[in-house]
């Protein structure tokens, strides 16, 4: 599907909206379009209405860690006099972020998957993004379970509560730094490490 | 009548390790406040009921028999498969896809492969094509099946159409041990092909099997769908606007029932569904009896797939050679695949980053999707009809959960 | 009239419950455990492992090379090597495990260890039954209860089995047959340079003589 006609298109109608193309590395090729969380909700209501895609039938999250990316770059140098294209090995830090991916379709026009994707500014203070409900009433649960794994706040939702989780729990599951809690019940089988495990919440219980 | 939700968690900061044990849950007032009019009940149906279709709670607020507000409540099976799956390789998730949505296992297995198929960019032969399809029409008729048994026997038919409905689901399950080792958990399908070709004589069984299908077909169909209990229980009853189908991204015969004609294997033709005829039943009013009977209709037209199958099915590989199934590494990239499984939408969306175990792996699950109309499907009803509704959404909770 | 669609209904039921007295398909009904049906060859329960001939321990076909053990979903094998190696069935010394632990009440019969096992030492079991009441260690198999031998295996999976053995046959014919041929490869190899090494010394100008008795130089067959 053609993302650069649609990404005209928006930045025509959606004023001031900063929308980029992800490209999808792999061979599926479903490049997905990013759009910037302060103009989410006119976008999407643009893709609804005048773009047709009117079946949005997943939302999920996705966690993205602090990372560091290695890359090879070619500056100009001057080598023993002569200037020439030297590689370089340039680490790129990328903070981390929380992400939500819409995948629309569309009946009418028999197209998709077009993944739209917001991203928060960072993983632990400013993780809000606007809420779909009214546009696609079927991120209405999807949303609150991303909120419930990943921690998104997704303002404007009608009812934004835990979905999975019971309705006390703290932390955020699917996050990739979860730590989970080990008062488990482990039942003490071969392996070393489970056992140590349980050996060591059983002396804990003890001692509690 | 005001209504105040349960209190949202605090939110962290930094990403401290929580130890011990968690606070005790206090009562969840989800739907009622303090100042609910006297002759309103709230009342809690599920999780432990016999016709939630599992572990299934709705909370509802009733006036008198007739349902002012609903909300369910799962979470009950939620057993981490997603998080899990980002830490098994991509040949060792394919167990934990069976036991998604548990009575449907090869669908389960055919999304996930169609999925890192689209990620890796793998092609699947021809036989292992038409066994996929043989397969999971079988799937797809043992699922309407084992569906309309619960259904009416939620619905107080005491289980006599439900064990004639498992007569046949039998049959078919006695096909999946004999081909696949399992009944249910079947681990059948792998990226570029199937596990095992069909074994010898498997063929004309289920050939056999098809030819006598019909005949219960037609057998449910006198033994209900005339019957006037059901029509005044199921018509008029928790009507879904086409409208209300398509900003809910509901999927599968619920939406086909309400007349929008969205079938997978026609809208997107993965595999070879492009080369069978069949039709795709629609409905016209929406209503618990129109979900009944598209799943008949559409038990119909599985037939016919199956006996096109069957008959055109070529020799040749199961497996495509170039794929290794243990150290499976595909590009760095993401994929959403999707099929047309017995209850609807079943997608699957993968992020690679280059190694053997998945970035990040969501499955979409059309029980819960479908859920999401609950509510306005059962409001103004009576409670007895809230069963029945619930019944036609077809839901399964190792998938709503996952 | 009302009721039509009901009394239908009920006709079909009749038929159902006086059918079953007079046709099989009917009565599906089996009284177990005292009647069972027959079990399906291709069924699978929990692994066990295989051993050839009748000593469990030498002719064990495991070689404790972990990738079962990576590979299980559930993680629930604990294999650990051995320090020392033991000749297996072609002679050939090879680790073998110490300890083989599965724990079934965490296996899920998924058969990912059978088809990853580049040795065809484990397979899938179908005994199902292992009631007991102590749950944790009754229900962690080792290896002396895990290894079962290549004629249970021919029981349980005739067809399976075969396939396996002539597999595993075929395997050993071609090893030994490139080590047959290795072995005459270098035996030539051998004898062609001890007979050019006396060649060399014969072919010195003061035998000249004595050389034109020598067997001319075969070229073609001495590779």
């Amino acid at each position: 599907m053609e993302l650069e006609p649609l990404k005209l298109e928006i930045e025509a109608a959606v004023p001031g909206c900063r929308l980029e193309i992800i490209p999808n590395l792999g061979p599926s090729a479903q490049h997905s379009l990013l759009v910037d969380p302060e103009h989410g909700l006119a976008v999407a209501f643009y893709l609804r209405d005048a773009a047709e895609f009117d079946f949005c039938t997943n939302v999920t999250g996705v966690d993205w860690p602090p990372r560091e990316l290695t890359e090879k770059i070619k500056i100009k140098q001057i080598v023993e006099g002569v200037e020439k294209d030297v590689d370089q090995i340039r680490k790129v830090q990328i903070p981390g972020y929380l992400e939500a991916v819409y995948h629309l379709y569309s009946i009418e026009r028999r197209l998709g998957p077009l993944p739209l994707r917001m991203r928060t500014a960072d993983r632990d203070s400013c993780t809000h993004l606007p809420s779909l409900t009214t546009v696609w009433r079927s991120a209405e649960f999807q949303e609150r379970e991303v909120y419930d794994l990943y921690g998104i706040y997704f303002d404007g939702h009608p009812d934004l509560r835990r979905l999975l989780m019971w309705d006390s729990f703290v932390d955020y599951p699917m996050r990739r730094d979860y730590v989970e809690p080990d008062d488990y019940e482990y039942e003490p089988t071969a392996h070393d490490q489970v056992l140590a495990r349980a050996k060591e919440h059983a002396s804990k219980a003890g001692a509690l | 009548m005001s209504t105040t939700y349960a209190p949202v968690s605090e939110p962290i900061t930094g990403s401290a390790p929580v130890t011990g044990r968690p606070a005790p849950r206090p009562a969840t007032p989800v739907l009622s406040g303090p100042d609910l009019p006297e002759q309103y009940l709230e009342l809690s149906m599920g999780p432990q009921h016999p016709s939630t279709h599992g572990v299934f709670r709705m909370n509802v607020v009733l006036d008198g028999e007739q349902v002012v507000k609903l909300k369910p409540v799962f979470g009950y099976l939620h057993r981490n498969h997603e998080k899990i799956a980002e830490s098994e390789s991509y040949l060792g998730n394919m167990p934990y896809t069976d036991r998604l949505d548990y009575i449907c296992s090869i669908t389960n297995n055919w999304a996930y492969a169609l999925a890192v198929e689209k990620l890796g960019s793998i092609e699947v032969p021809e036989r292992a094509e038409y066994i996929r399809v043989i397969t999971g029409e079988l799937t797809r008729l043992q699922n309407h099946a084992c569906l309309l048994g619960f259904l009416l026997q939620d619905m107080g038919a005491s289980g006599t159409p439900l064990m004639y409905a498992f007569r046949e689901r039998e049959k078919v399950l006695d096909l999946f041990e004999s081909l696949t080792g399992a009944r249910m958990m079947c681990n059948y399908l792998r990226f570029g092909g199937c596990r095992v070709d069909l074994p010898p004589g498997w063929l004309n069984r289920a050939k056999a099997f098809l030819a006598d299908f019909p005949r219960f077909l037609d057998e449910f169909e006198r033994l209900l769908v005339g019957n006037e209990i059901l029509m005044e229980r199921t018509q008029g009853v928790g009507v879904l606007s086409r409208e209300l189908a398509i900003s809910a991204a509901i999927s599968g015969p619920m939406a086909r029932a309400s007349g929008l004609n969205y079938d997978i294997r026609k809208a997107d033709g993965y595999s070879i569904y492009n080369r069978f005829s069949f039709r795709v039943p629609l409905g016209s009013h929406g209503d618990v009896y129109d979900r009944y009977m598209i799943r008949f209709l559409e038990m119909r037209e599985s037939v016919k797939i199956l006996d096109q199958a069957m008959r055109d099915i070529p020799d040749g590989p199961i497996q495509n050679p170039a794929v290794k199934a243990r150290l499976f590494r595909p590009k760095p990239g993401e994929a959403y695949g999707r099929i047309e499984s017995p209850k609807g939408e079943l997608g699957f969306y993968l992020i690679s980053d280059g190694s053997g175990i998945p970035y990040r792996y969501r499955v979409r699950p059309p029980s819960l999707i479908n859920l999401t109309v609950l509510e306005d499907l059962c409001l103004g009803h009576n409670v007895a009809d809230v069963i029945a509704v619930l019944g036609s959404v077809d839901i399964v909770m190792g998938e709503v959960d996952r | 009239m009302l009721g039509e669609g009901i009394i239908k209904g009920l006709a079909e039921t009749a038929r159902n419950f006086f059918g079953s007295y007079l046709t099989k398909e009917r009565l599906t009904t089996v009284q177990y455990p005292e009647e069972r049906l027959p079990q399906n060859e291709a069924f699978r329960n929990f692994p066990f492992l295989v051993f050839d001939g009748a000593d469990s321990e030498a002719g064990l076909r495991c070689v404790s090379c972990h990738i079962c053990e990576k590979e299980c979903p559930p993680k629930c094998i604990f294999i650990e090597k051995s320090k020392d190696k033991k000749p297996d069935a072609v002679g050939k010394p090879q680790f073998y495990p110490v300890v083989f632990d599965i724990d079934v009440s965490v296996c899920m019969s998924c058969q990912i260890c059978v088809e990853v096992c580049p040795f065809d030492a484990i397979k899938m079991d179908v005994e199902y039954d292992y009631p007991t009441e102590d749950r944790f260690a009754a229900l962690l198999f080792n290896k002396h209860q895990l290894a079962k031998s290549n004629d249970y295996y021919h029981q349980i999976h005739p067809t399976e089995a075969s396939a396996v053995d002539a597999a595993l046959a075929a395997e050993r014919e071609s090893a030994a047959a490139k080590a047959a041929a290795t072995a005459a490869a270098a035996a030539k190899t051998a004898a062609a340079k001890v007979s050019a090494e006396s060649r060399a010394v014969k072919a010195s100008p003061d035998s000249a003589v004595e050389s034109i008795t020598e067997p001319p130089l075969s070229g073609g067959d001495g590779l």
